[in-house]
């Protein structure tokens, strides 16, 4: 047997990849997000992880100011804040079109910390508790673990959003003119598509999703101004080693990294926050354009 | 004479007695610098609230001491010990910054502390725990105020132990504070007969404690003890909530906990919790009128590392009022001379080893029906008297002391 082996117990072997394919539900919905920008923009979205925390700010300031509940936010929350993103391609990045990435990557990292520390400044860096929804509460026993209804719920609901937003962009019309818009805008424009209307809608899209997942976190974390500045970085390896701009590799990895990642803490705790950069080195040392990126 | 000739003489005279008292001290000036996370996980038990409380001193004290002017400084050190000592660095060699104080986190205090000793300054630290920062790793002119792991140790640790927690599994965080703090809770459970099943070093910070919190459930420990602070103990609680740690049978201490913990976790979930603290604000009329004139400019309590640079800052300059110098050598042998009385210690004492001897308190948060107003968290369970909480000198292994 593997778990004899590895001499750990197999009930605490399934524990672990169970809650490290939930760390990797959050990590795949961010990632696609990063993913979604990047493959329309050619923007390094560093602001990802500061609007993933704004998500789960308008999740608690629904609740405490108009008491629009949980379920409510998860719609509205993302609505809101990728309105906001698409303010912010429309009179900032949109600026930096046909100059470096790097532009882009300052702009947005810069963002980031003026958003963070406005946060800081106004809400302290210990944050809100935000309770789990009533329906979700309490949780079953699996024999191996006490698997929270919540954590399940984290999963079913990003894998919905995950595959959705695949069948979006390999489905549909828009979803096809979006990828045209990636290879060729000049051409795709020729055609009479509105080709910055379509960039704006990708990255209020990408946003929203950052939103999302930041309402779902809500309930399990502290809704704090730095919960998103210390998981931007490893999403950010995530992506990279899924392939820049892949749709299917940032979820497929994101979730394959978080069961790295688990299992991690369990044999090495002290490295479980730097194996994800280590798996990064490897591949970019064997496939430079990620696990399903294609090779230009 | 003429009257130009009489005032001219007149002027010089006074200016020769103003630089006269202010040649005592150095650059004619008290320069205090606060060093303290301003913007990261220890911002609120720290942060401003101690740059605030620093200010206070600085006000109640009048403004001026030995006949010279108390400028202070602050910089925000992110919980790095590389910009914190670059900081300090530049503020002991062109900022002529007289004394650090705050410090929070371990790694920083003790890169500070090399600083402090090459330049022969004071470093009163607040906010960080290590017991060694008096033992091992002391220096001649660094002071410990507020708390420190050992003391953290004797009061929860040995609580809980005497309550039937004999078995221990511990969550720490992976640095110098958080060993240091499992390293003195583990003695103190092994001195009174409990027993340390395993232990779990985590990523510092870590935000996600979901695995963690079920390798603890699969240990068997009664109690899960919480060796890290700030926003990972909070997040630590919190899983431990979720996967029913608590509702299992398991008991959690959080071996440092500040009120501002408490605040963000909100009493649904904290309640119960046992803890050791070297300040509250509600103990009496003192320490509630000093708190109220900090509320009303933070618009929090304070947490005992911001009641803590107060005392420090405050004991500092009535030291340097009573030497009449700011020479570094003869503050130091006052503030060790002059007992520490004020709304935060009774009777304190600094040893020679820097430790400043006072009284802690064990507590118990509050439900949320016992709680009758804003951060009214605690019941106070015992006072643990200054040399059972902090151990004799001769536990210390400094070499100076």
């Amino acid at each position: 047997m593997l778990t004899d082996l590895l001499g750990i117990p197999p009930q605490v072997l399934f524990g672990q990849l169970l809650l490290g394919l939930i760390n990797g539900a959050f990590y795949a919905v961010l990632s696609l997000g990063l993913a979604v920008i990047f493959g329309l923009l050619n923007i390094v979205n560093f602001a990802h992880g500061a609007l993933y925390m704004l998500g789960a700010f308008t999740t608690f300031f629904l609740a405490k100011y108009i008491g629009v509940g949980y379920w409510g936010a998860l719609i509205l929350a993302p609505l809101i804040v990728g309105a906001l993103g698409i303010l912010i391609e429309r009179f900032l990045l949109r600026r930096l079109t046909g100059v470096d990435h790097l532009y882009g990557l300052l702009l947005t990292f810069g963002l980031a910390l003026v958003i963070e520390g406005v946060f800081v400044k106004m809400f302290g860096a210990s944050g809100i508790p935000y309770p789990t929804p009533e329906a979700l509460k309490g949780g079953v026993n699996l024999g191996f673990m006490f698997l929270p209804y919540y954590r399940a719920w984290v999963v079913v609901a990003s894998l919905i959003v995950c595959v959705a937003t695949w069948a979006l962009f390999e489905r549909t019309k828009i979803g096809a003119y979006l990828r045209a818009g990636t290879e060729n805008p000049q051409l795709l424009q020729a055609f009479g598509v509105n080709v910055p209307i379509l960039t704006t809608l990708a990255y209020g899209y990408g946003v929203a999703l950052a939103a999302f997942a930041g309402v779902l976190a809500a309930p399990i974390t502290q809704v704090s101004p730095l919960m998103g500045s210390n998981l931007i970085i490893v999403v950010f390896a995530v992506v990279v080693i899924g392939g820049m701009g892949s749709i299917v590799g940032a979820v497929v990895t994101g979730l394959a990294m978080g069961v790295v990642e688990g299992l991690t803490k369990v044999f090495w705790p002290e490295a479980s926050a730097t194996v994800i950069f280590l798996v990064m080195a490897i591949v970019l040392v064997l496939r430079p354009a990620g696990l399903f990126g294609k090779t230009a | 004479m003429n009257i130009l000739t009489k005032l001219a003489v007149g002027a010089s005279a006074t200016a020769m007695i103003a630089s006269a008292a202010a040649a005592e001290v150095s650059d004619g000036k008290v320069k205090i610098g606060v060093l303290t996370d301003m913007s990261s996980t220890y911002s609120d038990l720290a942060g401003n609230g101690a740059v605030v409380a620093a200010e206070m001193a600085i006000a109640d004290f009048g403004g001026t001491v030995a006949g010279a002017p108390i400028e202070l400084i602050s910089a925000d050190h992110q919980n790095k010990a590389d910009i914190a000592a670059n900081k300090a660095r530049q503020w002991g060699d062109s900022e002529e910054v007289d004394v650090f104080a705050e410090l929070v986190t371990t790694s920083v205090a003790l890169a500070v502390f090399e600083i402090a000793k090459q330049q022969n300054k004071i470093a009163l630290v607040s906010g960080a725990a290590s017991s060694p920062l008096t033992s091992d790793a002391c220096i001649p002119t660094g002071l410990h105020w507020t708390y420190n792991t050992r003391a953290l140790a004797v009061g929860t640790g040995s609580a809980v132990v005497k309550e039937g927690g004999d078995t221990w599994y511990f969550l720490t965080a992976d640095y110098a504070f958080g060993e240091s703090l499992e390293r003195d809770v583990a003695a103190v459970v092994e001195a009174e007969g409990g027993q340390v099943l395993g232990s779990i070093k985590h990523p510092f910070p870590s935000s996600d404690f979901s695995s963690f919190v079920l390798q603890a459930q699969a240990s068997g420990a009664k109690v899960v003890g919480l060796a890290n602070a700030g926003a990972d103990t909070v997040n630590a609680i919190k899983a431990a909530n979720e996967f029913g740690l608590v509702a299992a049978g398991q008991s959690i201490a959080a071996l440092l906990t500040f009120i501002t913990d408490i605040h963000a976790l909100g009493l649904e979930t904290a309640q119960g919790i046992q803890l050791t603290t070297g300040f509250y604000w509600n103990l009496n009329d003192e320490t509630r009128a000093w708190s109220a004139r900090f509320n009303e400019q933070t618009g929090t309590m304070p947490t005992m590392v911001q009641a803590g640079v107060y005392s420090s800052v405050m004991h500092y300059l009535k030291a340097v009022e009573a030497a009449g110098t700011d020479d570094t050598d003869t503050v130091l042998a006052k503030m060790r001379e002059m007992p520490v009385n004020d709304f935060f210690a009774t009777n304190g004492q600094v040893r020679s080893d820097g430790r400043m001897v006072h009284d802690m308190y064990l507590a118990r948060v509050k439900s949320p029906a016992e709680s009758t107003g804003p951060w009214d968290y605690y019941d106070i369970v015992r006072t643990i008297p200054g040399e059972e909480a902090f151990g004799p000198l001769s536990e210390s292994n400094c070499p100076t002391k």
